[in-house]
């Protein structure tokens, strides 16, 4: 049968196009513009061709961003996807229980980002926080404004307060699916409480965790308001993550250059770093 | 290997049970012998199932008692009973490859790795999985996962029942024949004490030595294929067991004769006196169609291949009878009753009679 072609169609994704250009295309090309060129002010530019991208990437500023926000990533998926799975373990399967627990897991969800960062920066505070105060009045040496340590343990413990529940969702949602004839069958086969974790909850759970590595890794790979809220980056640029030495460099140096090149780096890694997951996901249901 | 009994064993689900409503096995009581086959057949919701995960000790009885070899295990776990049970639909562990998914119950209680490979192998050949040992388990499949918890339940020689709930459900018609002979074959061969749970009559009397009919939370009827078919103890038992079921219509009894609308109805004797409702029971086969005996309309005849079923009203009431599948029907055509077939039920239940 021949085709019919109606041109038509294109103006059904006409809104689609020009939503997605303001909101998306022309703010991403003004940065590429500003990244390849240089100003003095009064709206003169220079084509500067790639030298901001080569001033970039050989800083040593922007890989020691680069390596802190890495190992930002890597100790709170390290800490928040163990703990989500065991709390997710233990939470009731029927009964009152299962309400309450949600909305417990469900209110750090809820809590905008900027007053999470609020909150810890009062809780931790040695004078008037809760934390802060219970710590130095037990004798410990803690103070999250001037020692380094003390800083990247505030800014950890609050993401993992903020998105552990996050992973325990997910995996509660992984775990209600299995079917009661698992555990029957386990039971009779005699497997040990860990055979049962290892070979039943586990590869039931792999979907959810993987979609939990993911979020939690592209969201901690981007954070910035609640340290930018706590330390401010500090102490020094001890907790200066990628996203807030960006903003370091746009708005506190006006740098607009070297911070448009940096944008354009940045949203290359994400981008690489999303498909990569997304192939190892979609492999793995492949696999299925 | 060994004899169960079951001892006034009473369950419900509700934290406080009252009436007898409330339990979803009202009572029973009853022995599995030593080696012997059972079939537990039932309609959904009967308490089948129930029974059989008491007695693999995955749910705990409100009341009674379970001894295995007049052993009380009423309070042992499931793994202390030793039991082997086989569900309802595919429970495979799709990590491990086919080969490791029949060797994990073994491996769980540490028998020798030697052991291990020789049961696990034979027990391959014996579903027919061999060629599939290496390969992940969670390729394969529906039927092939239900070969493999078959075989999971059947890997391990030293349990004392294996337990089967309604396993062969998802595998084609042919297979689930296959597969029925090799668990017979496999009691002939090792005497194991084999419960299967099953709601296909087909299948229980094909497969047990002893058919246990449940219903409505409790046992009706426990006797060899032929007995259930025969004597059904109760018309529950008629009805649900031979297709078409019996026919089951209320009469009134004199002596020897009972009494359906006009008709005159001889009996082989006379039913002693029993409470309730009297109806006869007679199944399809034993009513005789010919030119002599009660009037009946016949309203349609099912051809079934090897027989006709004809179904047609007699006194107003549905009747259907069974007859070869070269007989015609006569033009006028009437039914007979074969007083060997014939039984009597007073409230539900079959009365004796005497000659």
């Amino acid at each position: 049968m021949e085709k019919t072609w109606n041109n038509k169609a294109w103006f059904m994704v006409l809104p689609v196009l020009l939503l997605v250009a303001f909101s998306a295309v022309i703010p991403l090309m003004t940065v590429v513009n500003y990244s390849v060129q240089d100003t003095f002010g009064n709206n003169v530019f220079f084509w500067n061709g790639s030298d901001w991208y080569t001033e970039i990437l050989e800083s040593e500023r922007f890989w020691l961003s680069m390596v802190r926000n890495l190992i930002f990533s890597a100790t709170i998926l390290a800490i928040e996807i163990p703990l989500g799975i065991f709390i997710a373990l233990n939470m009731p399967k029927k009964g009152w229980g299962v309400p309450v627990c949600l909305v417990l897991m469900a209110l750090p969800l809820l809590i905008p980002w900027n007053v999470v960062g609020t909150i810890w920066q009062v809780f931790g505070r040695i004078d008037i926080g809760l934390l802060g105060y219970t710590l130095s009045s037990l004798g410990f040496d803690y103070n999250y404004v001037n020692d380094p340590t003390d800083a990247w343990v505030t800014v950890i413990l609050m993401d993992v307060w903020h998105w552990t529940s996050l992973v325990v969702l997910l995996c509660y949602a992984g775990l209600v699916s299995i079917p009661d004839a698992f555990y029957q069958a386990a039971k009779i086969d005699g497997a040990s409480r860990w055979a049962v974790f290892r070979y039943i909850q586990l590869p039931k759970m792999n979907r959810v965790l993987l979609i939990a590595v993911l979020l939690r890794f592209m969201d901690s790979f981007m954070i910035y308001t609640e340290p930018f809220v706590v330390t401010g980056g500090g102490p020094g640029n001890s907790t200066t993550f990628l996203s807030i030495d960006l903003v370091k460099i746009a708005i506190g140096q006006f740098d607009l250059g070297p911070a448009a090149a940096m944008s354009i780096i940045y949203f290359l890694i994400i981008l690489l770093l999303s498909w990569v997951f997304y192939t190892v996901m979609t492999s793995v249901d492949a696999e299925r | 290997m060994a004899r169960i009994d079951v001892n006034h064993v009473r369950h419900s689900y509700l934290p406080n049970p009252q009436k007898d409503a409330d339990f979803a096995l009202r009572e029973v009581h009853h022995v599995f012998e030593d080696g012997g086959a059972y079939a537990l057949l039932g309609p959904s919701g009967c308490g089948k199932t129930t029974l059989l995960n008491i007695i693999s000790g995955l749910l705990h009885p409100s009341h009674g008692q379970l001894l295995f070899n007049g052993k009380d295990v009423t309070n042992l776990s499931t793994q202390e009973r030793n039991i082997a049970q086989v569900f309802q639909f595919p429970v495979i562990y799709d990590t491990m490859t086919v080969y490791d998914n029949l060797a994990f119950p073994l491996r769980n209680r540490g028998v020798p790795e030697a052991d291990v490979d020789r049961k696990v192998r034979e027990t391959l050949e014996m579903i027919d999985l061999a060629s599939w040992a290496k390969k992940k388990a969670r390729g394969l499949t529906a039927d092939q996962k239900q070969k493999i918890s078959l075989g999971r339940g059947l890997v391990r020689s030293d349990v004392n029942a294996i337990l089967f709930d309604e396993p062969l459900t998802v595998i084609d018609p042919h297979m689930k024949w296959v597969l029925r002979s090799q668990l017979k074959q496999l009691h002939r061969r090792f005497g194991y004490t084999m419960v299967y749970v099953t709601h296909d009559q087909t299948e229980a009397l094909t497969f047990a030595d002893q058919v246990v009919v449940m219903y409505d939370g409790g046992i009706v009827q426990i006797g060899t294929p032929a007995e259930l078919f025969e004597r059904p103890r109760h018309t529950f038992v008629g009805y649900f067991i031979g297709s078409p079921g019996m026919n089951v219509m209320p009469v009134a009894i004199d002596g020897k004769t009972a009494t359906l609308g006009s008709q005159r109805i001889e009996l082989p004797g006379a039913p002693k006196a029993g409470s309730g409702a009297v109806e006869l029971g007679i199944r399809p086969e034993y009513v005789r169609l010919g030119r002599e005996g009660m009037a009946v309309q016949v309203s349609k005849v099912e051809d079934l291949g090897r027989h006709k079923v004809v179904r047609a009203k007699l006194e107003g009431r549905d009747i259907s009878a069974v007859i070869g599948e070269d007989e015609t029907l006569p033009a006028d055509p009437k039914v007979r009753f074969d007083p060997a077939g014939i039984n009597i039920y007073a409230d539900s239940w079959r009365v004796e009679m005497e000659a």
